[in-house]
């Protein structure tokens, strides 16, 4: 069979016990923690008999692997559960809050790829000028705390000048530019840090590659210095780069838990933290869900763009 | 054709001092001609090599003159020298497997040599190098041509190397210890091929190797290197038959042929001289077995009577063709 396609296979095959253990974690994590949802819910006042009525409306009395058979029964019919408190169908709210997430995610990791792989390349064969600045820019945005950089970034941009406004959303299809607007200070805040682990990990990549004997053997081709760094140099040196890439995207959907609270975004992250105050074990369950299942796939595609990059990685283990 | 007129390169190194890795070394590899460099590890054959090349360490200096085809290479800009590489002067390097890009096709690879310095379209630069992958003995080169480099074994990728090298039938080929990371099998096969494809298109070789059998198997000429210095040089014939440097008979004397009867082989002893300070005389003297007085001034280079010339005390009576090495 052809490799490439065998490659892709088998890597589809790996995605599927990991989705299973991630699930059974997420669904045994949030048990763990200290609280009792239904006395979050009706208050220090609820009644033993009221309490043991709603424990009894919501299966929480059911032994766990009914639960857990009984929530994952659901999610493969793409049915979420019910909200505990406000006992609407999470299905509708996530496909509410889903779109929010993945754009700042995206639109970061598109701003830091866009960046930090040109400057990286410039870092490891510029001249004196162009590694110092950039690794003045690495040094500040590993350093940099996002809700640090995030509420300077109001202050400057939003306070004091004026230019863009402090917080909220609206969704793109209403008003495609007033959205944009709305994720500038957002997206920069997590692209910063991201854009330099990704300057980083460029830069530390090509300088390997630069040195190996083939790189001479392509000068002594004749091949032009351009084409060496872009076309051969940085091929080689994918692999840690969209590794990293990849890994810094669960970053991202970390940060912008944090961002979406900032910016009072409606996003999945402060969906999930609102829920685990209230201990609401469906919302809980989906928002992580989602997340986790959004960085397996991200996974997935970082090595599959590995696979492609590199016939090395795609033929591993053929024979 | 290559003319090499009293190159000198020194190599900086840690704490602001240099490596005199080549010492005035006189040397030409004329069209179809294979001229075989021999000498020991870091005695700055391949150094020279990447003199000619134009690829030597950065910070690097050298002195003498490079003519390719008369054209004196060090004045070159990096473009001019670029547009030289890979079509007038080529390289085949030692290792295959570290000469070729991974992530690349070997077919491309290829035609990305013929692309670098022929304005032709993709169809037509595939075409050739299918013909120049087919030339080198790949067996079904359409098929093979989009195949990564690591499905191919030593030999293969070597073969390919060299189809890169010689894509633009350049004037000298470079070839540094070409078959030293092959199995001793597959070293004779790519040797043949490779004076069988140069003597063909008329392109001259100078075979870097610490080899002499590779040496007498291919070469028509040889140049023995001793601590960044050519100490004799002339045809294979007569260097072989009657070597008149006391490193070159040493050196022949050391090959395990040569003995095959006899049960202990005979060896140099000593070291290669500190090249960061040279000795002022010559280099060879501390191992010498005939070593006497005037030795410690820089020997004259004489001509011996095959035309080839010999840098040695002993036969100092020979006319002389250049001034000492100062």
């Amino acid at each position: 069979m052809n490799p490439r396609l065998l490659f892709v296979l088998r890597r589809l095959g790996l995605t599927i016990p990991v989705l299973f253990v991630m699930s059974v974690v997420i669904f045994l994590i949030i048990r763990l923690v200290p609280g009792d949802p239904v006395r979050t819910m009706l208050g220090f006042r609820a009644t033993p008999q009221s309490i043991a009525q709603v424990r009894a409306q919501l299966h929480l009395d059911d032994p766990l692997w009914m639960q857990y058979r009984d929530w994952v029964a659901g999610v493969l019919h793409g049915d979420f559960g019910q909200d505990f408190v406000s006992k609407a169908p999470l299905s509708e709210l996530l496909a509410q809050r889903i779109p929010v997430t993945l754009e700042i995610t995206l639109l970061s990791m598109l701003l830091a790829v866009a960046v930090g792989v040109p400057l990286g390349v410039r870092a490891a064969v510029g001249g004196r000028w162009a590694r110092r600045l950039t690794e003045g820019f690495v040094v500040f945005g590993i350093s940099v705390p996002d809700f640090w950089l995030g509420i300077m970034l109001v202050l400057l941009c939003a306070g004091t000048m004026m230019w863009l406004p402090p917080s909220g959303y609206v969704p793109f299809l209403e008003d495609p530019g007033g959205n944009l607007t709305y994720m500038i200070l957002p997206v920069l805040t997590l692209a910063v840090a991201e854009a330099a682990y990704i300057i980083r990990t460029t830069r530390g990549a090509m300088l390997g590659v630069i040195g190996r004997p083939f790189i001479v053997y392509l000068r002594a081709k004749g091949t032009k210095e351009r084409s060496i760094v872009y076309r051969h140099a940085l091929r080689n040196a994918a692999t840690p780069i969209a590794t990293v890439i990849g890994i810094q995207f669960g970053v991202l959907l970390g940060g912008a838990i944090v961002v979406e609270t900032l910016f009072a975004l409606p996003g999945v992250g402060r969906l999930i933290v609102t829920a685990i105050n209230q201990r609401n074990y469906p919302v809980v369950q989906a928002g992580l869900l989602v997340v986790a299942t959004l960085f397996i796939l991200v996974s997935l595609i970082t090595d599959l763009v590995v696979g492609f990059i590199d016939p090395q990685v795609s033929d591993r283990g053929k024979s | 054709m290559l003319q090499i007129d009293d190159v000198r390169v020194r190599i900086p190194v840690t704490g602001g001092r240099w490596v005199e890795a080549v010492g005035g070394v006189t040397l030409s590899v004329g069209s179809g001609e294979i001229v075989g460099l021999v000498g020991e590890s870091g005695c700055g054959k391949s150094t020279l090599g990447g003199a000619v090349m134009g690829l030597l360490p950065s910070g690097s200096q050298l002195s003498g003159q490079v003519l390719l085809d008369g054209r004196d290479l060090r004045g070159l800009t990096a473009e001019e020298y670029r547009r030289v590489r890979g079509n007038d002067i080529a390289l085949v390097s030692q290792d295959p497997s570290a000469s070729l890009d991974p992530t690349f096709a070997v077919g491309a690879q290829v035609a990305e040599a013929i692309r670098n310095h022929r304005d032709i379209g993709r169809r037509e630069a595939r075409e050739r190098a299918v013909e120049l992958l087919r030339a080198v003995g790949i067996p079904d080169p359409g098929a093979r041509y989009s195949d990564p480099p690591h499905r191919f074994s030593g030999g293969m990728k070597q073969r390919v190397v060299i189809a890169a090298a010689l894509a633009n039938d350049p004037s000298v080929l470079i070839a540094d210890e070409p078959t030293t990371a092959l199995d001793v099998t597959i070293q004779a096969q790519i040797l043949h091929l490779l004076r069988d494809l140069t003597v063909r298109t008329g392109t001259g070789v100078l075979l870097i190797t610490h080899d002499l059998g590779v040496v007498a198997q291919v070469c028509d000429r040889i140049a023995v290197m001793y601590a960044g210095q050519v100490v004799e040089q002339g045809t294979v014939r007569d260097v072989f038959a009657d070597p008149l440097h006391p490193y070159t008979r040493a050196l022949l004397d050391s090959q395990p042929a040569a003995h095959h009867q006899s049960g202990d082989l005979p060896v140099i002893l000593g070291q290669v001289p500190d090249l960061t300070d040279p000795p002022a005389g010559c280099r060879f003297a501390a191992r010498c077995a005939r070593v006497h007085d005037r030795c410690t001034a820089a020997p004259p280079v004489v001509e011996t009577r095959g035309g080839g010339r010999v840098a040695c005390w002993l036969h100092d009576a020979l006319p002389p063709v250049a001034q000492e090495a100062s």
